[in-house]
């Protein structure tokens, strides 16, 4: 195992515990493309698990404050790097459920990103400021890009960081309503960086589309998002859907949505909007506004089923027992759900046969048919936010 | 034996305005500390260090008056991603989530 040029702890092995876990085989070969990773939020841990029996195989402990934790995988889709709001970094082989390595990278950070070519892995810190880049086999450090901006040398909050093609990461600065485009083809040890100013005030998440063309950034200070065409970076940014509340009183938002993980259906997007219960459909094609969907509350996350027939939401606080399927076809709400208490997350498996749903309060996660809305089975799990299956490794901008 | 009686009556109003007194109750005190752990801690971090929101530990809270964090926990900071939590909290029970981070989690 190679050390880590900096970082704590770096090379630690977790405990794992295998008590409980009676499907694990150490020397059994296998593959991955039925893995996928669950954070637990309270204790820090992460479960690895299969989708083909449905059960849990191991857990990793011990690994910090994961509220916020999101994870990456290599492009083998054997190592999941894991994101943790106190700034941990660590990567993680699922096979042995082993922590490879570990940095503490920065005091307080919101995800990542793996780069095309799968050689960096980039951070998004909101303190201090900016993006950390580290080499993916060791996590050594890389560069260091402060989000500066004003005359004063203030750092920004960093948000909505993604990857996109020929070896660049987007993200936006959520103090300084910029947004920045970094490139690491040449030197990855200093990145030709492009900046954007004044593209709307506080950039409170983005996307990148799944051909890695357009990166859309949500505003929560304004009514609108902003589209950057990468096929066109002269043109700069432009607001699109401005004004979408249309002056209304916005409701208050008692969490904030995302937009990674959003949907992409039947050549439209779905995006959730900010203050209102609606679900904005958006025709790529002139960026218009198709409809909106009313909605249970204010939605966090909208997935579309791989086949891009449904859209699943899921709710903010008071709303979050609910999840809401929307039917592409018809472009209503098709089905209610009531998985239970804190439903934060939602993950398909890669063709859609399953939908796995992380019901935080009942300590479960629940597996759905989607297409008969039967439950399928549950598993056990402490608080259980995100989960991340393997075929993310394969997906630009996830 | 009116005695017994009468210092059974008296013990259980005792506890009575004992239990009055206290504004937050065991139950209620355990789903306000998952509150806060939970919701506020999606912006605030799991160990209130600060996320989107700024840090609410004990000593960045140092500084901050009670009445004034007890208002921004109950109506929010307009301008800001801090929303009004009064359609969940009396005022008692926004006064005992500042007592508790003041504590520390």
């Amino acid at each position: 195992m190679k050390r880590g040029a900096i970082g704590v702890g770096a090379a630690v092995f977790a405990l794992v515990l295998l008590l409980g876990f009676p499907g694990v085989q150490a020397d059994e070969l296998r593959g991955t493309g039925d893995l996928g990773v669950i954070i637990e939020r309270e204790p820090g841990s992460l479960l690895i698990v299969e989708s083909t029996g449905k059960t849990r195989l191991m857990r990793v402990e011990d690994l910090g404050d994961f509220s916020h934790a999101s994870v990456k995988y290599s492009r083998d889709a054997r190592y999941a790097f894991v994101f943790g709001r106190d700034g941990g970094l660590s990567r993680i082989d699922i096979l042995r459920g082993v922590v490879e390595e570990r940095v503490m990278q920065a005091g307080n950070s919101v995800g990542g990103a793996i780069s095309q070519d799968g050689t960096l892995v980039a951070v998004s810190n909101y303190d201090p400021g900016g993006v950390h880049i580290f080499r993916s086999e060791d996590l050594g450090l890389v560069a260091k890009i402060p989000a500066e901006y004003g005359d004063e040398g203030k750092l920004s909050r960093v948000v909505g960081l993604v990857d996109a093609p020929g070896k660049r990461f987007v993200f936006s600065l959520f103090d300084a309503g910029e947004i920045w485009v970094a490139d690491f083809s040449d030197d990855p040890r200093s990145p030709d960086i492009l900046r954007f100013r004044d593209v709307g005030r506080q950039p409170y998440d983005a996307l990148i589309t799944p051909d890695g063309r357009y990166y859309i950034a949500g505003l929560f200070g304004e009514d609108g998002l902003v589209l950057l065409d990468l096929w066109d970076l002269d043109a700069g940014p432009k607001r699109i859907m401005d004004g979408y509340g249309r002056g209304e009183e916005p409701l208050p938002v008692f969490k904030m949505p995302h937009l990674e993980g959003w949907a992409a259906a039947n050549g439209l997007l779905f995006l959730p909007a900010v203050g209102r219960h609606e679900l904005l459909v958006v025709n790529p094609d002139g960026w218009r506004e198709v409809t909106r969907i009313p909605l249970h509350g204010q939605p966090i996350f909208a997935v579309a089923r791989p086949d891009g027939r449904q859209i699943w939401v899921n709710f903010a606080f008071p709303d979050n027992d609910t999840i809401q399927v929307v039917d592409v076809a018809t472009l209503e709400v098709a089905h209610e759900l009531k998985p239970g208490s804190g439903v934060l997350h939602m993950e398909f498996t890669p063709r859609g046969e399953q939908a796995w749903l992380s019901v935080r309060d009942e300590n479960r996660v629940d597996v759905y048919d989607p297409h008969t809305l039967e439950r399928l089975t549950s598993l056990e799990a402490t608080t259980p936010s995100g989960i991340f299956m393997t075929w993310r490794a394969h997906r630009i901008g996830l | 034996m009116p005695e017994r009686i009468l210092a059974a009556v008296i013990l259980s109003l005792l506890l009575l305005s004992g239990a009055q007194a206290e504004p937050v109750e065991d139950k209620r005190a355990s789903e306000l500390r998952h509150l806060l752990v939970q919701e506020c801690g999606s912006c605030h971090g799991l160990t209130m260090r600060g996320g989107l929101g700024p840090a609410l530990t004990p000593e960045a809270l140092e500084d901050r008056h009670d009445i004034g964090l007890k208002a921004i926990i109950l109506h929010g900071v307009p301008g800001t991603a801090m929303p009004g939590w009064e359609r969940f909290l009396t005022e008692e029970e926004a006064a005992w989530l500042v007592d508790l981070l003041r504590e520390g989690l």
